[in-house]
């Protein structure tokens, strides 16, 4: 008998979430704005989002074999970054764009820092930022029911007159997964729900975001375009669904504050004050590298403890 | 009537409706019965019998060695065949008092009291003392020493820990249902010894039906309440329970006495009750026997040195092979290799598993998702305080409050990684403190 029993430390039970039902969770939640790009830009989207998926999963699974490591794709946290990083292209990139994304969001920005837990950056978006720079073109141009025209961000910044409620459809150029708030809202509520994230981030960046519009946007108190800015651009998926990574972003709870305060602050800066119209992907890389140093100012006073001397402000 | 409750925290399966509702059974040993000397925290207790002695049910085998330390009974009556090492629950040999049973039960005279008010303070304390009481819910201090703080004025909370809020665990709640009476009378036993102290019977709201009872029964009683928690674990730890009824905090360098406030047990008040009206000794306790592993789970009214297999077989046996067998609750209990350990004054389950969940799975990295900071009822970082430990960095682990750990286990519980992040922290905080017990001599 005594073979069969295990000694082990307590606790001795353990909750049934794990890793792996987590991915499942974001990829399930991602599916409404993934299934609206589809429908939205045509057939195309879908060969760029599975192009996307499959390079990240084939280039962990080959960095694995040649450092001889355990096989970590079944965590599908590499699915989560494919899917990811395929919504935040435009549907009419090159075969070799999405490719390239994925092998240096999983090899260069993922793996070769330690794999799952140990990236100081979110992948998708360091793949998304890469691209940016080495394919300007490709990446910046729209085209929407075969026209080639600019995202509804860019004309807002040009001055001209948007549609709010087409943003909030979707009906619009962009990239494949960030035009439809309506999608990614649905999505979001199911990670609110599923208790996969927690308001404290998403809320915190688009308060302080709506703040810093409203104060230096140059258009006053005006709602309309603050709700266009809102809705335009990648904030709404970046903020409910990257800005939210947990391996990039604090576990602090008080450094989650500053962190999306942070991140408000930031992408207010480039989309109202920098040469390009979207600031999110950005703002959200910097922050990124950020974060062991919120972590390390905001560790809470633990229970009972009453600080005697209060610290100087930590921001 | 609000819930009481503290930040933090998790919700594991309760598996209480195994035996909940199964009565207390009395269970007499046949074999031989082990008495352990260190049964609670302190100096281990010093035999004051010899091989060969003829005893009684009630006479002391050992005695106090120490202020914090507490004095040892028998349970039965018999010869004592050896005074050796035995080995405990964790699992480490120590010194125990091995006596024959005969059967017979003869019991030493007992001075009964029926109405304690006829009593001292300081003869109250003292029948709390020579009765070898401590604290039953696990820690093991002596009860006679958390009743003697410096401060007797200041304190005005007696708590009984009515939350059991370990999973599986029915003793509490059986004891409640059967014996509410005994816990009353305790209480008030208590309550005499403070006389500007309210007392709270703070039960989790998973036990309406105690809650109902009790509420009728103190509603004559001056001085005492009852205090209905919401279900959570770790509600019975004694900081959070503290928080839950008071709203005062307490750490690592405070007692309870600090913040005005005595936390008991039921089965520890129960006791004193026995120990000062009936003037007897510790010697039994209930017992629960559970897990899905168990042919038939119950719960048990044990003596002290009966061993844990004789009660198993008690339960009729195992269904099955049983992956882990526990001593105590599945978030705070030791996993035992061998069910020849005594039962103490202390242990409060046996718990059986066809399962041992703890091992069943793989170990994942860390994704900082912040579960475990979540649950953590002391407001720490368990992810951080574990890489701390697996890099021995003992300053970090300090100046991050790891020493304030409760050792509750509800970060490993959440974590979806599955890393053993109660266990580093554990073994950390053991390395720190031998440290420092070091540096004092």
């Amino acid at each position: 008998m005594s073979e069969l029993i295990h000694v082990t430390s307590s606790p001795h039970v353990r909750e049934k979430m794990d890793t792996q039902k987590i991915m499942l969770w974001v990829i399930i939640s991602l599916l409404p704005a993934t299934i609206f790009g589809i429908f939205n830009f045509g057939p195309r989207a879908l060969w760029v989002v599975i192009l996307s998926i499959i390079s990240c999963v084939a280039s962990e699974y080959v960095y694995d074999k040649i450092v001889h490591k355990k096989n970590t794709i079944s965590d599908l946290s590499a699915v989560v970054t494919g899917l990811l990083l395929g919504l935040n292209l435009p549907h009419t990139v090159s075969w070799f764009v999405p490719v390239l994304g994925g092998i240096f969001g999983i090899v260069v920005v993922k793996m070769l820092f330690g794999g799952l837990g140990q990236n100081f950056m979110n992948p998708a978006l360091g793949a998304r930022c890469f691209l940016l720079l080495s394919f300007t073109q490709q990446m910046t141009s729209f085209s929407y029911d075969g026209v080639t025209t600019a995202t509804p961000l860019a004309n807002l910044k040009a001055g001209q007159s948007v549609d709010p409620v087409k943003m909030l459809l979707g009906t619009e150029p962009g990239t494949i997964g960030e035009t439809s708030v309506i999608a990614l809202l649905i999505g979001a509520i199911i990670l609110l729900l599923a208790g996969i994230i927690k308001i404290r981030i998403p809320a915190t960046y688009l308060i302080t975001f709506s703040i810093f519009v409203l104060l230096f946007g140059g258009h006053g108190f005006d709602l309309t375009y603050l709700i266009e800015e809102i809705c335009g651009g990648g904030l709404i998926l970046g903020a409910f669904f990257m800005a939210t990574d947990y391996v990039t972003s604090p576990i602090t709870p008080n450094g989650q504050i500053i962190y999306g305060i942070l991140l408000g602050v930031l992408t207010g800066l480039f989309r109202i004050f920098g040469s390009s119209a979207e600031g999110v992907s950005y703002a959200i890389i910097i922050s990124n590298l950020i974060v062991p140093l919120i972590e390390r100012v905001t560790v809470p006073t633990a229970f009972g403890i009453v600080k005697e001397k209060k610290g100087g402000d930590q921001k | 009537m609000g819930l009481h409750t503290f930040q933090g925290g998790v919700h594991p399966f309760e598996g209480k409706d195994l035996s909940k509702d199964k009565p207390i059974k009395e269970l007499l040993p046949k074999g031989d019965l082990t008495f352990l000397m260190s049964q609670h925290i302190g100096a281990p207790a010093k035999p004051v019998v010899a091989k060969g002695d003829h005893i009684l049910r009630g006479q002391l085998l050992a005695e106090a060695g120490g202020f914090v330390s507490a004095p040892v009974y028998s349970s039965v009556s018999g010869t004592v065949k050896s005074i050796e090492k035995h080995r405990n629950a964790n699992g480490d040999m120590v010194d125990a008092i091995i006596v024959e049973n005969d059967g017979q039960y003869e019991e030493v005279p007992f001075t009964e009291t029926p109405d304690f008010h006829s009593l001292s303070k300081e003869e109250i304390l003292s029948k709390i003392k020579d009765a070898g009481i401590v604290g039953m819910g696990g820690a093991g201090f002596p009860t006679h020493v958390k009743l003697a703080p410096k401060n007797p004025d200041q304190i005005d909370y007696i708590i009984a820990n009515c939350a059991e809020c370990e999973p599986y665990l029915t003793c509490d709640y059986r004891m409640m249902v059967e014996h509410p009476e005994k816990l009353v009378r305790g209480m008030e036993i208590i309550l005499s010894l403070f006389d500007n102290a309210k007392g709270v019977l703070a039960i989790e709201n998973n036990k309406p039906d105690c809650i109902r009872k009790f509420t009728e029964l103190v509603k004559d009683v001056p001085r005492l309440s009852v205090v209905e928690l919401q279900t959570k674990y770790p509600q019975g730890g004694e900081r959070q329970i503290i928080h839950a009824v008071t709203g005062r905090d307490i750490y690592s360098k405070m007692l309870p006495a600090d913040a005005g406030c005595i936390v008991d047990n039921v089965e520890t008040i129960c006791a004193i009750d026995d120990a000062v009206t009936e003037g007897k000794p510790l010697m039994e306790r209930i017992f629960t026997v559970s897990g899905d592993a168990v042919t038939d789970p119950r719960n048990f009214k044990v003596l002290t040195g009966t061993s844990i297999q004789e009660i198993l077989d008690a339960a009729d046996g195992l269904k099955g092979p049983a992956a882990k067998m526990i001593s105590g609750g599945p978030m705070m209990g030791f996993a035992m290799f061998d069910l020849d350990v005594p039962v103490t004054k202390t242990t409060s389950a046996l718990l059986c598993f066809t399962e041992d969940e703890a091992s069943k799975y793989e170990t994942t990295p860390c994704i900082n998702c912040g579960r475990c900071v979540d649950a953590c009822p002391e407001r720490l970082i368990p992810a951080h305080l574990s890489k701390l430990s697996e890099h021995g960095d003992k300053a970090s682990f300090e100046k991050q409050y790891g020493l304030e750990c409760i050792e509750c286990g509800s970060c490993s519980y959440v974590c979806p990684a599955r890393r053993p992040l109660a266990q580093e922290i554990r073994t950390m905080k053991k390395q720190i403190m031998a440290d420092k017990r070091k540096q004092k001599k």
